[in-house]
Parts: structure tokens; C-alpha cells; sequence
């Protein structure tokens, strides 16, 4: 069966512009790439909310903070890779540090990119923003999720980053499956006893499919989606680390600094044993070319994550 | 220019001197902090916000106020010390200055202390922030201005030319920029550093209103602010000619002083010609 797909940036335009009627303080900034994130849904229906602050990065973080500290709610897009490392700096001052109302929202996370290579593959982002006292950090599955994470950004005060991928995604959700969101709590997606794979972002499904494959062995796996990365979910970290028998992490990002060392230092201070790996993009930059087949060469395939399960399991 | 009363220009320079005291006592105490662009402020921010800007010591929230934002962070002693003499928290905390479990902070920060509108000291974003809050005016449609103050040396940094494009290209007059120009950055001359002039082409042609005063003649900085707030479509930003160091003479115009605190002989010469200058003010 084929799977329904949706592109997680139209939800994030769409839920822009639902929320701008929510929200009258609600504004949004971005940096010559309202087309590509989607804020451009936002600037068409309220233009004096909306704005331009073309290809200078630095300008718009610092200039969403002074918004923010009279009272706006501002959302701030552009490409994860000039989102995050490019503008590290204002957003440790003038957002993490200063508490200030922002929401980082970034699009083109991760190798799924594709084509433009490594310059625009942000692997690193989720760790950048996990480092910084105050920072809350999601990165949603598919379209659904996303729209939810939108709205749970827009309610909370507080700094905070989400990142998506580029491509359109297979809708893992439908809209009542998420009533419950919230901020901190993973999702059993799937359940099973013998393995977890504790995944986030473009990887849920990933997991998802590698589920499938493992079953053909006889193989039950439980899919975590941990959308909120920090604060992460420890309960849930620590029930699967006793409930099951091996545990992977499965993330778009460097194995460093993201969901599998979030993962990890929960494990580790709590002196768990369990069988574990790290999935994810192996401390090396990558290269252009197709999504899918970046995935397969740099290990994220739901093929080597199901070799690598059984190899963990034997 | 217009005529000022002259109570009230003696008045503003008496509270100059007073706060220059306090700068030179927190940083003697702190045994840390940076003189030098601190004195050189202290005209310019004394006339802000004891003539210029419409605030309330008593509601640093007011939704309606006046914002002032030091973009050069590591002036802030002198920052603290007008809020203080205003009223925003007392002038005891002044003592504490960079002391642990205490409010003021090396740089500013602006969760803990009443007044401070943005956290700084990493150079280049308050002119951002800046652009920010007055966007928020504008917005909400408040008659409220925004005041930054900018280092010279800081305007090395990339992003002051990003925000200087976008208050620039958002018509923002409601922004007031105040460049600190006293010559001098850590390493030395900013001309042998790297190279601003010519300031106020390189403002202009970015789209601002330019005022050129001295930056130490109270007058000046009245009819200068006065001028800015006036501008229609455009920022203003006032180019302060400052000397670093101001008020103390073996301070001035060294750079040794940019990031060393007076010790204990230094600090007493500097009390002295500071108590010399106010009784000379006082006509005493």
C-alpha cells in the first residue's frame, strides 16, 4: 500500500496563518526563503505581521528577540543549516539566555536535502540547540505532528527550536491520534518487547518500515516517536531500557550531540545494561544526491537499521 | 540651536560627574570591568534618561516607555549606575557589581535587573534588537522611541550592517542610534584596526539621518536627541565624538584603560579630579 504523503512545511505555513487569527501578538520573520519554508502562506494573509529581513540571519534572530520583548510571539524560519550554526550566537544571547519568547522554526534539516549537498545538510542543529540552558528542541514526524508542535510552540512562552526536512512526508497520524501532545512526552507509536527503536523527525517512519521488515524474523519491535528532544522523556527512555531487550536511537543528524546522546547519557547515569546503538549520520559530513539514496549509503535505510537490530539482538 | 536653561544643563553635568564616580568606584571594587568606554558614555546616557526619555523607575514594564539598549555591553557600569541614581534599584546593589550570588553582571542582563531592556556584551545585536522593539512600536502603533547606543569598535561587526539596512529599509524613526566615537578599540585605533571612516558616509548611504556632535556638551546631545526624534521615514544616528576615558586624565584617550580597572592609587587620583571637576561645577 502506498503511503500518504504531505509535506511537514505546508502544515507549518498553514498553521502560521490559523494561528495568526489565535494569536493578534503572533508575528513571523524570515530570510528570503518564505517560499521554500512556507511563511509566505503567513505574509499573504497578514502582511503587517510578516517580515522580510532578507539574506541576513543574524539581523532577523536579534530582531525576533526585540520583538518578542514587547510582548510578540515571534517565529523566525529559514533553512536549519542558517537557522541554527550560522546564528548561534543571537540565539544563546538574545533568545536562549534572555528567555525570550522566539520559536525557531527550521526547514531542510538533515541529509534528506538531498541534491544541494553538504553545505545545506544540517546535521548538527538538534545538538546546537540541545546545548543552550532554556532551549526546548522537537523535531515532528510527519504534517499532523507538525501542525500540533506549531500549536504547543505558540502556546508556551519560552524559547524553542523545531526542525523538518525538505521533502514531503508519509503521514504517520491522523489529527485525533495527537489530541494529547505534549511537550516532553515521546509517543509509543508501536509497541513490541524485543527491541526499541527510539526515533524523531523523518526517521519515525523509518522506524515504522524497519518494524515491518523486522516482523518477517519474528521480531517485535517498539517504535518511540520523540518528537520533544529536549526535555526529553526519560520515563519513557528508562521503561523501554526495562521492557525490552536492545534499544536503538534513529535520528537525521550526527550521531553526536542529538536524540541518541540524549539517549545515552539517560541510560548510562542510570546504569543500564541494555544492548544499544546510535543511528544517525556517523560524525562525517555527506554529499549530494538523492534523499533515498543518501539514506542507504549512510546507514539510515530501514534495511541496515533492520541488520543492525539483529546483529544488536543476537 | 536652541537656548537651555542653565539649571538644568549644570544639573545634568552634575549628575555626570556623580556617576563617573560610581563607575570608577564599582570597577575599583570589582577589580575588573572596562573604564575607558564607560566614561566616554556617561554624557549621552545621563542626558537620555534624566532630560530625554519618557520612563518610570517605578514601571520598567510599562508597555509605553522609552527603551534604551547599550549594544556595548561593557559599558554597562555606567548604565547600572544611572538606573540606580533613578531609582530603578538601589544604588547599594552598585557595590556588588560582578560579585557572585549579587544582581549586576559583568554585562548586562535583562531577566534580573530592573531596566535593562536586552542582555549584550557579545558585540553587534542590540542595533538588531533594537530594530525589533521599534518594528513592535510601530506595529502597535505606540508613540514610543528606541534609543542604542552603539560602540565605534563594535561597528567592525557584520550585523550592525544588516540592522543598519533593515531600520533603514523599515523607515524606523522611531530608532535613535547613538555612536560612541571615541577612537579607540581594545587593539588600538579603530582606523588602524580596521578602518571606519568615513562614518557618517558610511550611515548616510545606508539610508540614516546623521548628526555629528560632541558628545560630551549636554546641549548638544538635548538638541541632538530632540532633532532625531523628529525625523520622519528614516533612523537617526547620532555620532557621539566621545574620548575614552572621559574625566579622569590619565584615563583619557588610553586604551590601556579600555578593559583594566584603576588600582588603588589610580582610583584615588581619579576621585580627585572628579571631586574637583563638581566643585568646580557647583561653583564652590
Amino acid at each position: 500500500m502506498s503511503k500518504v504523503m504531505e509535506n511537514p512545511r505546508n502544515a507549518y505555513g498553514e498553521t502560521l496563518v490559523e494561528l495568526g487569527k489565535k494569536y493578534p501578538d503572533l508575528v513571523v520573520l524570515d530570510a528570503d526563503l518564505s517560499k521554500s519554508t512556507k511563511t509566505i502562506m503567513f505574509a499573504k494573509k497578514y502582511p503587517d505581521r510578516f517580515f522580510e529581513m532578507g539574506i541576513a540571519e543574524a539581523n532577523m534572530i536579534s530582531t525576533a528577540a526585540g520583538l518578542a520583548s514587547c510582548g510578540k510571539i515571534s517565529f523566525a524560519s529559514t533553512f536549519a543549516v542558517f537557522a541554527t550554526g550560522r546564528v548561534y550566537d543571537q540565539i544563546r544571547m538574545d533568545i536562549a539566555y534572555s528567555n525570550a519568547n522566539v520559536k525557531i522554526f527550521a526547514t531542510h534539516g538533515g541529509i534528506s536535502v538531498g541534491k544541494d549537498g553538504a553545505s545545506h545538510q544540517m546535521i548538527e542543529d538538534i545538538a546546537l540547540m540541545r546545548v543552550l540552558p532554556n532551549m526546548v528542541v522537537f523535531a515532528p514526524s510527519d504534517a499532523t505532528q507538525t501542525r500540533r508542535i506549531v500549536e504547543l510552540m505558540a502556546a508556551k512562552y519560552g524559547p524553542m527550536y523545531a526542525r523538518v526536512g525538505r521533502a514531503n512526508a508519509p503521514l504517520i497520524y491522523k489529527k485525533d491520534d495527537l489530541k494529547d501532545i505534549k511537550i516532553g512526552k515521546g509517543i509509543i507509536t508501536k509497541d513490541g518487547d524485543d527491541v526499541s527503536i527510539i526515533a524523531c523527525g523523518t526517521m519515525v517512519d523509518y522506524a515504522l518500515d524497519t518494524r515491518k521488515l523486522l516482523s518477517n524474523d519474528g521480531i517485535k519491535a517498539r517504535v518511540i516517536d520523540m518528537h520533544t528532544i529536549k526535555p526529553i522523556d526519560k520515563k519513557l527512555v528508562l521503561k523501554c531500557a526495562k521492557e525490552t531487550n536492545a534499544m536503538l536511537t534513529a535520528e537525521e543528524h550526527s550521531v553526536i550531540g542529538g536524540l541518541g546522546s540524549a539517549v545515552s547519557e539517560i541510560l548510562a547515569e542510570k546504569g543500564c545494561s541494555c544492548k544499544f546503538r546510535r543511528m544517525g549520520i556517523q560524525d562525517m559530513f555527506c554529499e549530494s544526491g538523492e534523499p533515498k539514496d543518501l539514506f542507504t549509503k549512510y546507514g539510515l535505510s530501514a534495511d541496515h537499521i533492520a541488520k543492525t537490530v539483529k546483529e544488536l539482538l543476537k | 540651536m536652541k537656548s537651555h536653561n542653565d539649571e538644568l544643563i549644570k544639573k545634568l553635568n552634575l549628575i555626570a560627574v556623580k556617576i563617573r564616580k560610581h563607575v570608577i568606584e564599582m570597577l575599583y571594587k570589582a577589580k575588573s570591568g572596562h573604564p575607558g568606554g564607560s566614561l566616554s558614555a556617561v554624557d549621552a546616557i545621563v542626558t537620555l534618561y534624566f532630560n530625554h526619555m519618557k520612563h518610570n523607575a517605578k514601571k520598567p514594564d510599562d508597555p509605553d516607555r522609552d527603551r534604551f539598549i547599550l549594544s556595548k555591553g561593557h559599558a554597562v557600569p555606567t548604565l547600572y549606575a544611572v538606573l540606580a541614581e533613578y531609582g530603578y534599584f538601589d544604588v547599594k546593589e552598585l557595590k556588588r557589581l560582578r560579585e557572585i550570588n549579587c544582581m549586576l553582571q559583568g554585562h548586562p542582563e535583562c531577566r534580573h535587573i530592573p531596566g535593562i531592556e536586552a542582555s549584550t556584551g557579545s558585540l553587534g545585536h542590540g542595533l538588531s534588537f533594537a530594530n525589533g522593539v521599534a518594528l513592535a512600536g510601530k506595529l502597535d502603533k505606540k508613540e514610543y522611541n528606541v534609543y542604542v547606543m552603539l560602540g565605534d569598535g563594535e561597528t567592525d561587526e557584520g550585523q550592525i550592517w544588516e540592522a543598519a539596512s533593515a531600520a533603514s529599509h523599515y523607515k524606523l524613526n522611531n530608532l535613535t542610534g547613538l555612536l560612541d566615537r571615541n577612537f579607540l578599540q581594545i587593539d588600538g585605533n579603530t582606523e588602524d584596526v580596521l578602518r571606519l571612516e568615513s562614518v557618517r558616509e558610511r550611515w548616510s548611504s545606508f539610508g540614516w539621518n546623521v548628526i555629528e556632535i560632541d558628545g560630551h556638551d549636554i546641549r548638544q546631545i538635548i538638541d541632538a536627541l530632540h532633532e532625531a526624534d523628529e525625523r520622519e521615514n528614516q533612523p537617526t544616528m547620532i555620532i557621539l565624538s566621545t574620548v575614552k576615558g572621559k574625566g579622569v586624565s590619565f584615563m583619557e584617550n588610553n586604551v590601556d584603560f579600555h578593559g583594566v580597572p584603576p588600582n588603588e592609587l589610580e582610583y584615588k587620583l581619579a576621585i580627585r579630579e572628579l571631586d574637583t571637576l563638581q566643585r568646580k561645577l557647583e561653583g564652590i
